[in-house]
Protein backbone atom coordinates (compact mmCIF):
# COMPACT_ATOMS: atom_id res chain seq x y z
CA UNK A 1 0.00 0.00 0.00
CA UNK A 2 2.97 1.95 0.52
CA UNK A 3 4.11 4.53 -2.45
CA UNK A 4 7.37 2.95 -3.40
CA UNK A 5 5.62 -0.25 -4.89
CA UNK A 6 3.67 1.72 -7.46
CA UNK A 7 4.68 1.26 -11.40
CA UNK A 8 5.51 4.72 -13.20
CA UNK A 9 1.40 5.35 -13.92
CA UNK A 10 1.32 6.68 -10.52
CA UNK A 11 3.70 9.70 -10.92
CA UNK A 12 1.88 12.13 -8.26
CA UNK A 13 1.84 11.47 -4.81
CA UNK A 14 -1.32 10.46 -2.47
CA UNK A 15 -2.07 13.56 -1.29
CA UNK A 16 -1.80 15.53 -4.28
CA UNK A 17 -3.96 13.12 -6.25
CA UNK A 18 -6.72 13.47 -3.12
CA UNK A 19 -6.30 17.12 -3.38
CA UNK A 20 -6.78 17.29 -6.91
CA UNK A 21 -10.30 15.48 -7.18
CA UNK A 22 -11.40 16.94 -3.85
CA UNK A 23 -10.52 20.41 -5.19
CA UNK A 24 -14.08 21.17 -6.85
CA UNK A 25 -16.69 20.27 -3.92
CA UNK A 26 -14.41 21.82 -1.55
CA UNK A 27 -14.05 25.10 -3.48
CA UNK A 28 -18.17 24.90 -3.83
CA UNK A 29 -18.69 24.46 -0.02
CA UNK A 30 -16.27 27.26 0.45
CA UNK A 31 -18.09 29.55 -1.90
CA UNK A 32 -21.63 28.88 -0.96
CA UNK A 33 -21.72 27.26 2.44
CA UNK A 34 -18.51 28.59 4.84
CA UNK A 35 -18.22 32.01 2.74
CA UNK A 36 -22.07 32.80 3.76
CA UNK A 37 -22.21 31.67 6.61
CA UNK A 38 -18.92 34.15 7.00
CA UNK A 39 -21.53 36.60 5.57
CA UNK A 40 -24.32 35.70 8.02
CA UNK A 41 -21.69 36.26 11.11
CA UNK A 42 -20.53 39.50 10.17
CA UNK A 43 -23.94 40.77 9.01
CA UNK A 44 -25.25 40.26 12.59
CA UNK A 45 -22.53 42.91 13.96
CA UNK A 46 -24.15 45.40 11.27
CA UNK A 47 -27.37 47.41 12.02
CA UNK A 48 -30.30 48.41 9.70
CA UNK A 49 -31.09 51.90 9.74
CA UNK A 50 -34.68 51.80 7.52
CA UNK A 51 -33.38 50.69 3.89
CA UNK A 52 -29.62 51.41 4.54
CA UNK A 53 -27.36 49.28 6.32
CA UNK A 54 -24.99 50.88 8.62
CA UNK A 55 -21.56 48.77 8.46
CA UNK A 56 -20.09 50.64 11.80
CA UNK A 57 -19.44 46.78 14.05
CA UNK A 58 -21.99 46.79 16.30
CA UNK A 59 -23.28 44.08 19.41
CA UNK A 60 -26.70 45.96 19.03
CA UNK A 61 -28.51 43.29 17.67
CA UNK A 62 -27.18 40.84 20.01
CA UNK A 63 -27.97 43.00 23.34
CA UNK A 64 -31.41 43.22 21.41
CA UNK A 65 -32.20 39.91 21.08
CA UNK A 66 -31.15 38.50 24.39
CA UNK A 67 -33.09 41.46 26.01
CA UNK A 68 -36.25 41.97 24.39
CA UNK A 69 -39.14 39.01 26.18
CA UNK A 70 -40.36 38.11 22.60
CA UNK A 71 -37.14 36.92 21.07
CA UNK A 72 -35.47 35.28 24.64
CA UNK A 73 -39.12 33.26 25.06
CA UNK A 74 -38.71 32.20 20.98
CA UNK A 75 -35.15 31.05 21.24
CA UNK A 76 -36.11 29.26 24.59
CA UNK A 77 -39.50 27.62 23.10
CA UNK A 78 -37.12 26.31 20.09
CA UNK A 79 -34.60 24.63 22.31
CA UNK A 80 -37.82 23.07 24.64
CA UNK A 81 -39.36 21.84 21.67
CA UNK A 82 -36.26 20.49 19.97
CA UNK A 83 -35.09 18.79 22.83
CA UNK A 84 -38.97 17.36 23.16
CA UNK A 85 -38.82 15.96 19.79
CA UNK A 86 -34.92 14.43 20.07
CA UNK A 87 -36.25 12.87 23.24
CA UNK A 88 -39.33 11.56 21.91
CA UNK A 89 -37.69 10.52 18.44
CA UNK A 90 -34.79 8.51 19.69
CA UNK A 91 -37.01 6.83 23.00
CA UNK A 92 -39.70 5.71 19.70
CA UNK A 93 -36.49 4.43 17.88
CA UNK A 94 -34.25 2.61 19.61
CA UNK A 95 -36.93 -0.26 20.03
CA UNK A 96 -37.29 -0.17 16.30
CA UNK A 97 -33.63 -0.23 15.45
CA UNK A 98 -32.53 -2.66 18.55
CA UNK A 99 -35.72 -5.33 17.24
CA UNK A 100 -34.55 -5.11 13.30
CA UNK A 101 -30.74 -5.64 14.65
CA UNK A 102 -31.51 -8.19 16.47
CA UNK A 103 -35.12 -10.35 15.88
CA UNK A 104 -35.24 -9.45 12.12
CA UNK A 105 -34.02 -12.13 9.78
CA UNK A 106 -30.78 -10.75 8.02
CA UNK A 107 -31.95 -11.41 4.67
CA UNK A 108 -34.94 -9.41 5.82
CA UNK A 109 -32.97 -6.56 7.34
CA UNK A 110 -32.14 -4.71 4.44
CA UNK A 111 -36.58 -4.39 3.19
CA UNK A 112 -37.59 -3.28 6.88
CA UNK A 113 -34.62 -0.58 6.78
CA UNK A 114 -36.02 0.42 2.97
CA UNK A 115 -39.50 0.39 4.66
CA UNK A 116 -38.89 2.72 7.44
CA UNK A 117 -36.83 5.32 5.04
CA UNK A 118 -39.64 5.64 2.50
CA UNK A 119 -41.94 8.19 4.06
CA UNK A 120 -38.94 10.43 4.84
CA UNK A 121 -37.95 11.03 0.81
CA UNK A 122 -42.07 11.85 0.56
CA UNK A 123 -42.37 15.53 0.44
CA UNK A 124 -41.71 16.64 3.85
CA UNK A 125 -44.46 19.48 3.13
CA UNK A 126 -47.10 17.50 2.42
CA UNK A 127 -46.31 15.36 5.25
CA UNK A 128 -46.92 17.74 7.46
CA UNK A 129 -49.74 19.39 5.70
CA UNK A 130 -51.14 16.01 6.39
CA UNK A 131 -50.69 16.42 9.99
CA UNK A 132 -52.83 19.40 10.61
CA UNK A 133 -55.34 17.34 8.39
CA UNK A 134 -55.30 14.91 10.63
CA UNK A 135 -54.97 16.94 14.09
CA UNK A 136 -57.51 19.78 12.90
CA UNK A 137 -60.58 20.70 14.55
CA UNK A 138 -62.70 19.26 11.82
CA UNK A 139 -59.90 16.67 11.54
CA UNK A 140 -59.56 13.16 10.16
CA UNK A 141 -58.48 12.81 14.34
CA UNK A 142 -61.33 14.36 15.71
CA UNK A 143 -64.83 13.51 13.31
CA UNK A 144 -63.37 9.57 13.87
CA UNK A 145 -63.12 10.12 17.58
CA UNK A 146 -66.89 12.26 17.47
CA UNK A 147 -68.34 9.69 15.05
CA UNK A 148 -67.17 6.27 17.19
CA UNK A 149 -69.05 8.18 20.03
CA UNK A 150 -65.68 8.58 22.24
CA UNK A 151 -66.02 12.42 22.64
CA UNK A 152 -68.60 14.82 22.63
CA UNK A 153 -66.99 17.45 21.38
CA UNK A 154 -63.18 17.79 18.95
CA UNK A 155 -60.35 17.57 21.24
CA UNK A 156 -58.41 20.96 21.05
CA UNK A 157 -55.25 20.37 22.80
CA UNK A 158 -53.79 18.73 19.73
CA UNK A 159 -53.42 21.42 16.96
CA UNK A 160 -51.47 24.65 16.73
CA UNK A 161 -49.72 24.34 19.92
CA UNK A 162 -46.74 23.12 20.78
CA UNK A 163 -47.79 19.22 21.12
CA UNK A 164 -48.65 19.31 17.90
CA UNK A 165 -45.25 20.51 16.74
CA UNK A 166 -43.56 17.78 18.57
CA UNK A 167 -46.04 15.01 17.16
CA UNK A 168 -45.32 16.36 13.48
CA UNK A 169 -41.42 16.65 13.75
CA UNK A 170 -41.02 13.52 15.83
CA UNK A 171 -43.06 12.04 12.80
CA UNK A 172 -40.89 13.51 10.55
CA UNK A 173 -37.48 13.00 11.77
CA UNK A 174 -37.80 9.09 13.04
CA UNK A 175 -35.67 7.73 10.30
CA UNK A 176 -32.75 10.13 11.41
CA UNK A 177 -33.29 8.59 14.57
CA UNK A 178 -33.63 4.97 13.72
CA UNK A 179 -30.41 4.59 11.55
CA UNK A 180 -27.59 5.72 13.23
CA UNK A 181 -28.85 3.37 15.94
CA UNK A 182 -29.47 0.55 14.02
CA UNK A 183 -25.97 0.76 12.03
CA UNK A 184 -24.22 1.22 15.80
CA UNK A 185 -26.75 -2.16 16.96
CA UNK A 186 -25.29 -3.78 14.04
CA UNK A 187 -21.42 -3.71 15.01
CA UNK A 188 -22.31 -5.12 18.61
CA UNK A 189 -20.54 -8.67 18.37
CA UNK A 190 -22.94 -11.06 19.39
CA UNK A 191 -21.14 -13.41 21.12
CA UNK A 192 -20.55 -10.85 24.26
CA UNK A 193 -24.32 -11.23 24.70
CA UNK A 194 -23.42 -14.59 24.75
CA UNK A 195 -20.94 -14.51 27.37
CA UNK A 196 -22.73 -12.04 29.55
CA UNK A 197 -25.78 -14.70 29.49
CA UNK A 198 -23.22 -17.34 30.25
CA UNK A 199 -22.10 -15.56 33.28
CA UNK A 200 -24.91 -15.62 34.77
CA UNK A 201 -26.86 -11.86 33.92
CA UNK A 202 -30.20 -11.79 32.68
CA UNK A 203 -32.14 -10.10 29.47
CA UNK A 204 -32.04 -7.07 30.95
CA UNK A 205 -28.99 -6.84 32.90
CA UNK A 206 -27.48 -7.86 29.67
CA UNK A 207 -29.18 -4.94 27.72
CA UNK A 208 -28.43 -2.01 30.31
CA UNK A 209 -24.65 -3.44 30.92
CA UNK A 210 -23.82 -4.54 27.44
CA UNK A 211 -26.35 -3.65 24.50
CA UNK A 212 -26.77 0.05 25.82
CA UNK A 213 -23.10 1.35 26.64
CA UNK A 214 -22.01 -0.06 23.16
CA UNK A 215 -25.20 1.44 21.18
CA UNK A 216 -24.33 4.86 22.58
CA UNK A 217 -22.21 6.11 19.53
CA UNK A 218 -25.59 5.79 17.75
CA UNK A 219 -27.82 7.08 20.14
CA UNK A 220 -25.56 10.27 20.16
CA UNK A 221 -25.21 10.51 16.56
CA UNK A 222 -28.87 10.13 16.30
CA UNK A 223 -29.42 12.78 18.97
CA UNK A 224 -27.38 14.90 17.30
CA UNK A 225 -28.71 14.52 14.02
CA UNK A 226 -32.18 14.81 15.02
CA UNK A 227 -31.89 17.97 17.67
CA UNK A 228 -29.56 20.52 15.19
CA UNK A 229 -32.05 20.75 12.13
CA UNK A 230 -35.35 20.72 14.23
CA UNK A 231 -34.12 23.77 16.12
CA UNK A 232 -34.32 25.50 13.02
CA UNK A 233 -37.83 23.88 11.79
CA UNK A 234 -39.68 26.16 9.21
CA UNK A 235 -43.00 24.29 7.90
CA UNK A 236 -43.88 22.80 11.03
CA UNK A 237 -44.59 25.72 13.37
CA UNK A 238 -46.33 27.05 10.11
CA UNK A 239 -48.92 24.77 9.56
CA UNK A 240 -49.61 23.09 13.16
CA UNK A 241 -48.12 25.30 15.34
CA UNK A 242 -50.02 28.25 15.98
CA UNK A 243 -49.01 31.26 18.03
CA UNK A 244 -47.81 29.00 20.88
CA UNK A 245 -45.80 26.95 18.63
CA UNK A 246 -43.76 29.04 16.64
CA UNK A 247 -40.33 28.68 16.48
CA UNK A 248 -37.26 30.80 16.17
CA UNK A 249 -36.89 30.31 12.11
CA UNK A 250 -40.20 32.08 11.60
CA UNK A 251 -39.28 35.12 13.32
CA UNK A 252 -36.05 34.73 11.00
CA UNK A 253 -37.75 34.75 8.30
CA UNK A 254 -40.04 37.18 9.05
CA UNK A 255 -36.98 39.96 10.05
CA UNK A 256 -35.43 38.88 6.38
CA UNK A 257 -38.41 39.08 3.81
CA UNK A 258 -40.88 40.81 6.18
CA UNK A 259 -39.16 43.21 8.10
CA UNK A 260 -35.99 44.13 5.94
CA UNK A 261 -34.35 43.42 8.85
CA UNK A 262 -31.69 41.27 7.89
CA UNK A 263 -29.02 42.19 10.33
CA UNK A 264 -31.44 41.43 13.09
CA UNK A 265 -31.71 38.03 11.25
CA UNK A 266 -28.24 37.42 10.58
CA UNK A 267 -28.43 37.57 15.05
CA UNK A 268 -30.64 35.43 15.53
CA UNK A 269 -29.50 32.51 12.73
CA UNK A 270 -25.87 32.93 14.59
CA UNK A 271 -27.65 32.91 17.92
CA UNK A 272 -29.57 29.94 17.06
CA UNK A 273 -26.38 28.17 15.78
CA UNK A 274 -24.89 29.22 19.18
CA UNK A 275 -27.40 27.60 21.14
CA UNK A 276 -27.36 24.34 19.08
CA UNK A 277 -23.27 24.26 19.29
CA UNK A 278 -23.33 24.32 22.66
CA UNK A 279 -25.58 22.21 23.99
CA UNK A 280 -24.92 19.39 21.49
CA UNK A 281 -21.39 19.95 22.76
CA UNK A 282 -22.16 19.84 26.58
CA UNK A 283 -24.26 16.73 25.29
CA UNK A 284 -21.24 14.79 23.99
CA UNK A 285 -19.36 15.45 27.14
CA UNK A 286 -21.51 14.19 29.49
CA UNK A 287 -22.06 10.85 27.57
CA UNK A 288 -17.92 10.55 27.43
CA UNK A 289 -18.68 10.50 31.10
CA UNK A 290 -21.33 8.33 31.37
CA UNK A 291 -19.40 6.16 29.03
CA UNK A 292 -16.02 6.29 30.92
CA UNK A 293 -17.97 5.39 33.94
CA UNK A 294 -19.20 2.54 32.90
CA UNK A 295 -15.70 0.88 32.09
CA UNK B 1 -39.00 -10.01 24.68
CA UNK B 2 -39.23 -11.15 20.76
CA UNK B 3 -43.22 -10.85 20.14
CA UNK B 4 -43.85 -7.13 22.24
CA UNK B 5 -40.82 -5.80 20.27
CA UNK B 6 -42.85 -7.23 17.16
CA UNK B 7 -45.84 -5.55 17.82
CA UNK B 8 -44.10 -2.19 18.40
CA UNK B 9 -42.23 -2.30 15.12
CA UNK B 10 -45.81 -3.05 13.48
CA UNK B 11 -47.48 -0.13 15.27
CA UNK B 12 -44.48 2.05 14.68
CA UNK B 13 -44.68 1.45 11.01
CA UNK B 14 -48.39 2.07 11.13
CA UNK B 15 -47.79 5.51 12.64
CA UNK B 16 -45.06 6.24 9.83
CA UNK B 17 -47.47 5.77 7.58
CA UNK B 18 -50.48 6.68 8.68
CA UNK B 19 -50.34 10.37 7.10
CA UNK B 20 -49.08 9.26 3.88
CA UNK B 21 -52.15 6.50 3.53
CA UNK B 22 -54.40 8.96 3.91
CA UNK B 23 -53.25 10.86 0.64
CA UNK B 24 -54.95 8.38 -1.73
CA UNK B 25 -58.02 8.02 0.56
CA UNK B 26 -58.85 11.65 0.44
CA UNK B 27 -57.58 12.24 -3.50
CA UNK B 28 -60.67 10.11 -4.36
CA UNK B 29 -63.61 11.33 -2.02
CA UNK B 30 -66.30 13.33 -3.35
CA UNK B 31 -66.45 15.72 -0.56
CA UNK B 32 -64.43 19.58 -0.22
CA UNK B 33 -64.30 18.37 3.56
CA UNK B 34 -61.11 16.41 4.78
CA UNK B 35 -63.18 14.41 7.08
CA UNK B 36 -64.60 10.40 7.71
CA UNK B 37 -66.98 9.63 6.71
CA UNK B 38 -66.37 9.51 2.92
CA UNK B 39 -68.61 10.37 0.71
CA UNK B 40 -68.08 8.82 -2.87
CA UNK B 41 -65.61 7.76 -5.55
CA UNK B 42 -64.43 10.50 -7.51
CA UNK B 43 -61.68 11.49 -10.39
CA UNK B 44 -62.52 14.95 -10.26
CA UNK B 45 -59.49 16.20 -8.37
CA UNK B 46 -57.06 14.87 -10.37
CA UNK B 47 -59.10 16.33 -13.22
CA UNK B 48 -58.96 19.65 -11.56
CA UNK B 49 -55.21 19.13 -11.62
CA UNK B 50 -54.96 19.29 -15.38
CA UNK B 51 -56.81 22.79 -15.69
CA UNK B 52 -54.60 25.18 -13.51
CA UNK B 53 -51.42 26.20 -16.08
CA UNK B 54 -49.72 27.78 -12.94
CA UNK B 55 -49.36 24.49 -11.56
CA UNK B 56 -47.68 23.06 -14.68
CA UNK B 57 -45.14 26.09 -15.22
CA UNK B 58 -44.43 25.06 -11.02
CA UNK B 59 -43.66 21.26 -12.17
CA UNK B 60 -41.73 22.42 -15.45
CA UNK B 61 -39.81 24.46 -13.30
CA UNK B 62 -39.04 22.29 -10.42
CA UNK B 63 -38.44 19.34 -12.91
CA UNK B 64 -35.77 21.69 -14.94
CA UNK B 65 -34.36 22.41 -11.15
CA UNK B 66 -34.12 18.78 -10.15
CA UNK B 67 -32.21 17.36 -13.09
CA UNK B 68 -29.83 19.97 -13.07
CA UNK B 69 -29.45 19.93 -9.35
CA UNK B 70 -29.32 16.38 -9.44
CA UNK B 71 -26.29 16.02 -11.92
CA UNK B 72 -24.81 18.66 -10.57
CA UNK B 73 -24.38 16.68 -7.09
CA UNK B 74 -23.62 13.68 -8.21
CA UNK B 75 -20.78 15.52 -10.19
CA UNK B 76 -19.60 16.65 -6.70
CA UNK B 77 -20.17 13.29 -5.18
CA UNK B 78 -17.87 11.21 -7.15
CA UNK B 79 -14.94 13.55 -7.06
CA UNK B 80 -15.05 13.62 -3.13
CA UNK B 81 -16.42 10.15 -2.29
CA UNK B 82 -13.36 9.22 -4.98
CA UNK B 83 -11.21 11.00 -3.16
CA UNK B 84 -12.13 10.12 0.65
CA UNK B 85 -12.25 6.25 -0.27
CA UNK B 86 -9.07 5.77 -2.26
CA UNK B 87 -6.67 8.48 -1.20
CA UNK B 88 -5.15 9.63 2.31
CA UNK B 89 -4.27 13.27 2.60
CA UNK B 90 -3.84 15.83 5.69
CA UNK B 91 -6.81 17.56 6.88
CA UNK B 92 -9.35 15.07 4.93
CA UNK B 93 -11.48 15.20 7.78
CA UNK B 94 -11.91 18.42 8.26
CA UNK B 95 -12.85 18.90 4.38
CA UNK B 96 -15.11 15.94 4.23
CA UNK B 97 -16.44 18.00 7.29
CA UNK B 98 -17.39 21.19 5.69
CA UNK B 99 -18.52 19.55 2.55
CA UNK B 100 -20.85 16.99 4.91
CA UNK B 101 -22.00 20.02 7.01
CA UNK B 102 -25.34 20.65 5.36
CA UNK B 103 -26.85 17.32 6.31
CA UNK B 104 -27.02 18.56 9.57
CA UNK B 105 -27.31 22.34 9.46
CA UNK B 106 -30.80 23.77 9.45
CA UNK B 107 -32.28 24.58 6.09
CA UNK B 108 -33.42 27.91 7.06
CA UNK B 109 -29.53 28.64 8.09
CA UNK B 110 -28.39 27.69 4.29
CA UNK B 111 -30.94 29.32 2.85
CA UNK B 112 -30.76 32.93 5.11
CA UNK B 113 -26.62 33.00 4.43
CA UNK B 114 -27.36 32.50 0.36
CA UNK B 115 -29.76 34.95 0.18
CA UNK B 116 -27.82 37.62 2.18
CA UNK B 117 -24.68 37.14 0.15
CA UNK B 118 -26.69 36.86 -3.57
CA UNK B 119 -28.50 40.22 -2.57
CA UNK B 120 -25.35 41.92 -1.49
CA UNK B 121 -23.41 40.94 -4.67
CA UNK B 122 -26.44 42.41 -6.40
CA UNK B 123 -27.60 38.99 -8.06
CA UNK B 124 -31.27 38.33 -9.06
CA UNK B 125 -32.85 34.86 -7.38
CA UNK B 126 -34.21 32.74 -10.28
CA UNK B 127 -34.28 29.25 -11.09
CA UNK B 128 -30.43 28.88 -10.90
CA UNK B 129 -30.41 30.47 -7.46
CA UNK B 130 -32.32 27.48 -6.08
CA UNK B 131 -30.26 25.12 -8.17
CA UNK B 132 -27.04 26.25 -6.34
CA UNK B 133 -28.83 25.65 -2.51
CA UNK B 134 -29.98 22.22 -3.74
CA UNK B 135 -26.81 21.24 -5.06
CA UNK B 136 -24.67 21.84 -1.69
CA UNK B 137 -27.76 20.24 0.51
CA UNK B 138 -27.80 17.41 -2.41
CA UNK B 139 -24.09 17.05 -2.25
CA UNK B 140 -23.68 14.53 1.38
CA UNK B 141 -26.55 12.59 0.36
CA UNK B 142 -24.96 11.66 -3.32
CA UNK B 143 -21.74 11.18 -1.33
CA UNK B 144 -22.69 9.35 1.25
CA UNK B 145 -24.55 7.05 -1.09
CA UNK B 146 -21.05 7.27 -3.37
CA UNK B 147 -18.56 6.02 -0.50
CA UNK B 148 -20.04 3.06 -0.21
CA UNK B 149 -20.08 2.09 -3.81
CA UNK B 150 -16.57 3.55 -4.10
CA UNK B 151 -16.25 1.51 -0.57
CA UNK B 152 -16.89 -1.39 -2.29
CA UNK B 153 -14.49 -1.36 -4.95
CA UNK B 154 -11.35 -3.79 -4.99
CA UNK B 155 -8.44 -1.78 -5.57
CA UNK B 156 -6.20 -4.87 -7.70
CA UNK B 157 -8.72 -4.30 -10.35
CA UNK B 158 -7.48 -0.98 -11.05
CA UNK B 159 -4.33 -1.91 -10.51
CA UNK B 160 -4.70 -4.69 -12.56
CA UNK B 161 -6.21 -2.63 -15.37
CA UNK B 162 -2.99 0.40 -15.56
CA UNK B 163 -0.28 -3.23 -15.44
CA UNK B 164 -2.15 -3.76 -18.67
CA UNK B 165 -1.55 -0.81 -19.87
CA UNK B 166 -4.14 1.31 -19.80
CA UNK B 167 -4.01 4.76 -18.82
CA UNK B 168 -5.13 6.30 -15.19
CA UNK B 169 -8.17 7.73 -16.79
CA UNK B 170 -9.38 5.08 -19.06
CA UNK B 171 -8.96 2.51 -16.55
CA UNK B 172 -10.92 4.38 -14.48
CA UNK B 173 -13.68 5.03 -16.88
CA UNK B 174 -13.75 1.51 -18.39
CA UNK B 175 -13.41 -0.43 -14.55
CA UNK B 176 -13.99 1.71 -12.28
CA UNK B 177 -17.12 3.62 -13.72
CA UNK B 178 -18.76 0.40 -14.51
CA UNK B 179 -18.52 -0.92 -11.17
CA UNK B 180 -19.90 2.35 -9.44
CA UNK B 181 -22.52 3.34 -12.19
CA UNK B 182 -25.18 1.58 -10.12
CA UNK B 183 -24.51 3.78 -7.19
CA UNK B 184 -24.13 6.51 -9.64
CA UNK B 185 -27.87 5.70 -10.58
CA UNK B 186 -28.58 6.17 -6.97
CA UNK B 187 -27.19 8.83 -5.75
CA UNK B 188 -28.55 10.88 -9.38
CA UNK B 189 -32.55 9.60 -8.08
CA UNK B 190 -31.44 10.73 -4.74
CA UNK B 191 -30.56 13.94 -5.55
CA UNK B 192 -33.56 14.53 -8.05
CA UNK B 193 -35.95 13.38 -5.06
CA UNK B 194 -34.37 15.96 -2.70
CA UNK B 195 -34.51 18.78 -5.02
CA UNK B 196 -38.10 17.94 -6.53
CA UNK B 197 -39.50 18.00 -2.63
CA UNK B 198 -37.16 20.63 -1.07
CA UNK B 199 -39.16 23.34 0.25
CA UNK B 200 -37.51 26.02 2.63
CA UNK B 201 -34.56 27.24 0.22
CA UNK B 202 -36.70 27.10 -2.57
CA UNK B 203 -39.10 29.66 -0.69
CA UNK B 204 -36.20 32.21 -0.57
CA UNK B 205 -34.79 31.96 -3.47
CA UNK B 206 -36.79 30.91 -5.99
CA UNK B 207 -37.88 34.70 -7.13
CA UNK B 208 -40.54 34.84 -9.47
CA UNK B 209 -40.89 31.61 -10.58
CA UNK B 210 -42.27 29.75 -8.10
CA UNK B 211 -41.28 25.55 -7.77
CA UNK B 212 -44.07 22.83 -7.39
CA UNK B 213 -43.35 22.89 -3.59
CA UNK B 214 -43.51 26.37 -3.07
CA UNK B 215 -46.99 26.66 -5.46
CA UNK B 216 -48.28 24.11 -2.85
CA UNK B 217 -47.51 26.02 -0.12
CA UNK B 218 -49.36 29.27 -0.87
CA UNK B 219 -52.19 26.66 -2.07
CA UNK B 220 -52.61 25.38 1.82
CA UNK B 221 -54.10 28.82 2.65
CA UNK B 222 -57.47 27.91 0.71
CA UNK B 223 -59.65 25.64 2.16
CA UNK B 224 -61.97 24.85 -0.67
CA UNK B 225 -57.92 23.92 -2.65
CA UNK B 226 -57.56 20.98 0.05
CA UNK B 227 -58.74 17.88 -2.05
CA UNK B 228 -56.54 19.33 -4.96
CA UNK B 229 -53.56 19.45 -2.79
CA UNK B 230 -54.56 15.56 -1.71
CA UNK B 231 -54.55 14.63 -5.54
CA UNK B 232 -51.48 16.68 -6.37
CA UNK B 233 -49.72 15.52 -3.08
CA UNK B 234 -51.23 11.31 -4.05
CA UNK B 235 -49.35 12.39 -7.53
CA UNK B 236 -45.89 13.56 -5.39
CA UNK B 237 -45.87 10.98 -3.24
CA UNK B 238 -46.02 7.97 -6.31
CA UNK B 239 -43.40 9.35 -8.43
CA UNK B 240 -40.68 9.69 -5.21
CA UNK B 241 -41.16 6.08 -4.07
CA UNK B 242 -41.36 4.98 -7.35
CA UNK B 243 -37.75 6.66 -7.88
CA UNK B 244 -36.56 5.30 -4.27
CA UNK B 245 -37.36 1.71 -5.36
CA UNK B 246 -35.41 2.25 -8.44
CA UNK B 247 -32.45 3.55 -6.59
CA UNK B 248 -32.47 0.95 -4.23
CA UNK B 249 -32.93 -1.76 -6.52
CA UNK B 250 -29.68 -0.33 -8.73
CA UNK B 251 -27.77 0.33 -5.24
CA UNK B 252 -28.28 -3.48 -4.90
CA UNK B 253 -27.78 -4.19 -7.88
CA UNK B 254 -24.39 -2.19 -7.23
CA UNK B 255 -23.47 -4.15 -3.91
CA UNK B 256 -24.16 -7.40 -5.18
CA UNK B 257 -21.89 -6.94 -8.52
CA UNK B 258 -18.67 -5.56 -5.92
CA UNK B 259 -19.56 -8.37 -3.69
CA UNK B 260 -20.85 -6.83 -0.86
CA UNK B 261 -22.90 -7.81 1.79
CA UNK B 262 -26.17 -5.75 1.52
CA UNK B 263 -26.47 -3.60 4.59
CA UNK B 264 -29.53 -1.59 3.08
CA UNK B 265 -30.09 1.54 3.52
CA UNK B 266 -28.86 4.69 2.07
CA UNK B 267 -27.78 6.67 5.00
Amino acid sequence: MSDGNRGPGFGRSEAAQGYLLVATPLAYALLLLAAPLGAILLFSFWSQDYLTIDTALTLKNYREALSDPLYRQLLLRSLLISAAVTTATVLAAFPIAYYVSFHVAPERKAMWIFLITIPFWTSYLIRVFLWKVILGYNGVFNTTLLGLGIIDEPLTFILYNANAVVITLAHAYAPFAILPIFVALEKIDRSLHEASQDLGEGYLSTFWRVTLPLAMPGVVAAVLIVFIPTIGDYVTPVLVGGPDGRMIANMIQTQFLRLNNAPMGAALAVLTMAMVTVVALVFVFLNRRYLRGRQ
Amino acid sequence: MKRPLRVYAILYLCFLYAPIALLPVFAFNDGTVIAFPLRGFTWDWFRQLAGIPALHAAVLNSLKIAVISAILATCLGVLAARAATRFAFPGKKGIMGLIMLPLVLPEIIVAVSLLVVLLQLGLSLGAWTVILGHVLIATPFAIAILNSAFQGLDRSLEEAAVDLGETKWSSFRLVTLPLVMPGIISSLLIAFTISLDEFIIAFFLTGTEPTLPVYLWGQMRFPQRLPVIMALGTILVLASVLLLAIAEYARRRGAARTGQKDAGGFL
